[in-house]
């Protein structure tokens, strides 16, 4: 028992023997990793009883329950500093192990066995963390932007009374989302899966006392339900197959077991897209994530933008030797991806809420993730989770900022106006210069603008989506073209409205009113630094990965970093290359139709997004805003895309009402008519019967001696006849 | 003549127990039960000359009991009537639901 | 003879019990009683059970119709002589009832095939013979079934006592 905590704790558990030839990687402590967060979050959640506690004692006592308290020194150092100092320590500790996995050169996985979870019959799935390339990246993505999500809550959360609360919430997420990300077998990583779709649904309605955010969060959590159905089948399925759950058997075995484009593969790759669907929302079950800007901003940020929403790209990433042994799976993938994308880019256009701007922004960004990892790029789809995970938390981190100074103005002015209202924004740079310079630089990087980040992601996956359809067999060519153009339209919307968010709120006159003007100020050091950090990892995140073809051109930015992302996910994703070669030859060099090759729409895509930029700006600017208070309701087409395409409606109609009409049923006529009446009619039976019977104590001498008489009788006759 | 015994002993029991049912005064209830005894005593009689003495014994004993039982039972009917003012069976609805 | 005897006996004990049952006064259903005590006390004698005829007519017919007697002249009954059998459906259930019960009895006799005289008879005529009639009796009554004969005698002592708590006036 001492030995193998000991072999856990200096060791690391027991790791997988090395690969003959390679340097061996040593893993640093992972397991530190995961628990850092847990620790942080029992540490905050025992802060937040007390202090519940204590809040509830004093009600007792006769006082007030007082919701505005805020800022106790007493309550509020520990977390500011636990909440983000584990996340510091668990950022540091990643950062070593990635230094040690770049120079032992990685091959195969590195599977550290810790203990089993659960045994029976043949069926056998241990607690074990993966770490390879793939993971490694994830994990520097969920702590460090995690990290400076934290460091900005201290500042936005600091009036708020669930301080404590609330940074254990967000520590329970970050651990749930480690074990997501690092563990080494489906269920392990379902449990990841489960935990932060709580953990979200807590987050999001963490101001439950409001219905509607409550609401909210039940939202969330019953759509991702929906989607975790999908998981659980495609496990089903793959154990049945298989007869194991961990990533390394099944993927070397894979292609033995299951036929290219076979009905097995497809069924797995379905369901686990109806998993992946629900997580990251993509259509039809993403009508969770607009609803789930209810919870505080740097929640929309860390969950909704940069972690958890990606859980379903990782997913798909981690599986693609599944996903290319099944092209019609690819292409349901990709096509709902990119359909999504320009769904959600068509709502962003009319909405007024900046929250809901960055929602649906989210959701069609997530769509263009599903696209490059449903064409077989899967390296070019993870590059776009981290590039969006930089400029999109940076976005929503900077909208937190504007929306706290838009409270505080009105506030002062006891106004109740929308503080989240663009319409009642506008002239913002000359109070928030720092805001509108990093969220402009984000603005600039989801619209695709060189050299930013985003310029460089979008456009691989763009291109691969245009070499897939031109591959020499490629299965559905003409779908592909289609969805190519999809992709390109639904770019150029979101540098339209991206530049229409920025112009509202930062441009033009203000429009909150002259006293609350006066009471805008810019944020605190401890919310804009690191919206300074996430500006800088925009601009130079893209560089990690520009594409070969780009390179000899000298549009990147010198051969060190070009394709580093690709060469360095390679391992992960050459199983799925190499399948997708095998059966669908070379991708093509020029895009269909148009001609022209890579660099040449690299060109072409970069001038059009600057060309939008500039048009919209313009544009927008010219316009004529008002305040919310005063503004009508849009008719028309706008009127459509203003109520979201009547989605949630349509939901509403078909899903919802005939699931209450039918639980209503079950509780009135069955549960308390039939059920209540069989428990009530056995009762009333009882007192019935024993009524009727009660008849036979007539009290006279004459019945008992009759009945003995029968009775006597009865014997006789049983024992003569 | 013993199957004959039998055979008058057994009428005499059903009809006793015939009294024992339909009779309404509690005395001759119990004087319907003495015929019962009766009965039976003929049957234990008649069945010694075929098994031996111990049936005579047996019918000895009876007699004592029943002459125990008649006592007792009349005394209880006694307390009864002292509190009923009357032994009709009908009334003693002590036991009714 | 004997059978004649018997038969004749037989008709008194039957419509003494028949009276018992169906008259209207008390003390005319006594009589009856001790008319059917007494032809079964010659029963008795005709089974060659002379001390038990003898004990049946002074114990039974003489000490306890005697007693019942007693109470119910105690009880002043008897001046109402209505009818006080129980009518309508509960007789006609009780006489279906002991009517079957009538019918199994017989087939149980019909079946059983009695011998007229076995080896009882034989021994209990040789012990007559040897000790007397009474001593036929007494012999095993104090050798072999002595505890019960004064498990007995305890009996009536018991029943004795309590006669008399249960008849005594309480003092007012």
């Amino acid at each position: 028992m001492h030995a193998s905590l000991a072999v856990i704790l200096f060791q690391g558990g027991q790791a997988a023997p090395a690969a003959e030839g390679a340097a061996h990687f040593e893993p640093f402590y992972p397991w530190l990793i995961v628990l850092l967060p847990l620790l942080g979050f029992v540490i905050n959640g025992v802060l937040a009883l007390r202090h519940a506690v204590a809040s509830a004692d004093a009600v007792r006592a006769g006082g007030e329950l007082d919701l505005d308290e805020g800022g106790r020194p007493s309550t509020h150092t520990l977390p500011s500093l636990v909440g983000p100092g584990v996340l510091l320590l668990a950022f540091a500790i990643t950062l070593v192990n990635f230094s040690r996995m770049l120079g032992a050169h990685l091959e195969a996985p590195e599977v550290i066995r810790y203990w089993t979870w659960m045994a029976t019959g043949t069926f056998s799935v241990d607690v074990a963390l993966q770490l390879d390339q793939l993971s490694m990246i994830m994990m520097m993505i969920v702590t460090g932007v995690g990290f400076l999500i934290h460091v900005f809550s201290v500042g936005y959360m600091k009036d708020d009374p669930g301080y404590p609360r609330y940074f254990a919430y967000l520590n329970l997420f970050i651990f749930f989302m480690l074990v997501l990300v690092m563990g080494a077998n489906y269920p392990l990583m379902f449990v990841g899966w489960e935990g932060v779709g709580l953990c979200s649904y807590l987050l999001i309605g963490f101001w439950f006392s409001d219905r509607e955010k409550s609401d909210a969060g039940k939202k969330a959590f019953i759509v991702n339900r929906i989607g975790d159905l999908g998981f659980l089948v495609a496990m089903f399925y793959l154990y049945t197959t298989f007869g194991t759950l961990d990533f390394e058997p099944i993927f070397a075995n894979a292609e033995a077991a299951l036929i290219y484009g076979g009905g097995l593969v497809t069924a797995i790759t379905l369901f686990f897209f109806l998993g992946a669907a629900g997580k990251s929302a993509q259509m039809p079950l993403y009508v969770w994530l607009p609803d789930a800007m209810a919870g505080p901003t740097p929640v929309s940020a860390l969950i909704h933008a940069a972690t958890m929403v990606t859980a379903g790209v990782y997913l798909v990433a981690r599986s693609s030797v599944l996903f290319a042994l099944s092209p019609i799976a690819s292409a349901t993938v990709a096509g709902v991806g990119v359909f999504t994308a320009l769904f959600a880019a068509t709502i962003a256009l009319k909405q007024n809420d900046i929250k809901k701007v960055l929602a649906y922004s989210t959701v069609s960004q997530l769509g263009y993730m599903f696209v490059g990892v449903g064409v077989g790029a899967y390296s070019a789809g993870i590059f776009h989770l981290m590039t969006h995970a930089f400029f999109k938390a940076l976005l929503f981190l900077g909208a937190g900022a504007v929306i706290h100074s838009m409270h505080v103005a009105y506030h002062s002015t006891h106004s109740h106006e929308d503080a989240q209202d663009m319409r009642n924004m506008g002239g913002l740079r000359k109070h928030m210069p720092i805001t509108c310079a990093t969220m402009w630089i984000a603005t600039l990087a989801i619209a695709g603008i060189w050299p930013l980040a985003g310029f460089f992601s979008k456009d691989e996956i763009i291109w691969q989506v245009a070499a897939f359809g031109g591959a020499a067999s490629a299965p559905y060519p003409a779908l592909y073209t289609v969805f190519w153009l999809i992709a390109l339209a639904a770019a150029m919307l979101t540098a339209f409205y991206m530049t229409r968010m920025m112009v509202m709120t930062f441009h033009g006159e203000n429009r909150s009113g002259a006293e609350e003007e006066k009471a805008l100020h810019e944020a605190p050091a401890v919310m804009w630094a690191p919206l300074a950090v996430l500006a800088v990892l925009s601009v130079v995140g893209g560089w990690l990965n520009v594409s070969e073809h780009l390179r000899e051109t000298l549009l990147g930015l010198g051969p060190l970093t070009s394709g580093w992302l690709h060469e360095w996910l390679h391992p992960i994703t050459q199983q799925a290359q190499h399948i997708q070669e095998v059966n669908l030859g070379v991708l093509a060099e020029s895009a269909p139709m148009f001609g022209g090759g890579e660099v040449v729409w690299a060109v072409l895509s970069g001038l059009a997004a600057a060309a939008v930029v500039a048009a919209s700006f313009r544009f927008v600017g010219a316009q004529k805003h008002v305040p919310a208070a005063q503004d009508v309701e849009p008719t028309g087409f706008a009127k459509v895309l203003y109520n979201k395409w009547y989605v949630d409606e349509l939901y509403d109609r078909i899903i919802v009402q005939p699931i209450l009409t039918m639980s209503r049923f079950c509780w009135k006529v069955i549960d308390a008519g039939i059920i209540d009446g069989i428990a009530n009619g056995v009762g009333w039976t009882a007192r019935g019967l024993g009524w009727a019977v009660s008849f036979l104590q007539t009290g006279t001498l004459n019945t008992y001696a009759f009945i003995l008489t029968v009775g006597v009788l009865v014997i006789l006759g049983v024992s003569i006849l | 003549m013993i199957t004959e015994a039998l055979v008058l002993s057994a009428f005499l029991f059903v009809l006793g127990t015939f009294g024992v049912l339909v009779r309404r005064n509690a005395i001759i209830m119990f004087l319907c039960i003495e015929l019962q005894l009766n009965a039976v005593n003929l049957s234990f009689v008649a069945f010694s000359r075929i098994h031996g003495m111990d049936g005579q014994i047996f019918v000895f004993f009876v007699m004592t009991v029943a002459a125990a039982e008649a006592a007792v039972g009349l005394a209880i009917i006694i307390s009864i009537f002292r509190h009923y003012e009357t032994v009709n069976v009908n009334n003693f609805k002590l036991l009714r639901w | 003879m004997i059978t004649v005897l018997f038969y004749v006996f037989a008709a008194i004990a039957v419509g003494g019990a028949l009276g018992v049952v169906m008259s209207k006064s008390p003390v005319g259903s006594l009589l009856s009683m001790v008319a059917t005590l007494g032809s079964m006390a010659a029963i008795f004698v005709l089974l060659e059970a002379h001390f038990l005829a003898a004990i049946q007519i002074i114990v039974y017919a003489g000490a306890i119709m005697v007693l019942f007697l007693f109470v119910i002249m105690l009880l002043n009954l008897g001046h109402d002589y209505q009818k006080d059998l129980k009518g309508g459906v509960f007789a006609l259930a009780s006489f279906a009832t002991v009517g079957a019960m009538a019918g199994l009895l017989s087939i149980q006799l019909r079946g059983a095939g009695l011998a007229e005289d076995g080896p009882g008879g034989a021994a209990i005529d040789a012990a007559m013979a040897e000790h007397g009639v009474v001593g036929a009796i007494a012999e095993p009554l104090y050798t072999t079934y002595v505890v019960p004969f004064e498990i007995t005698g305890i009996l009536l002592l018991v029943a004795i006592v309590g006669a008399l708590a249960l008849a005594k006036k309480n003092p007012a």
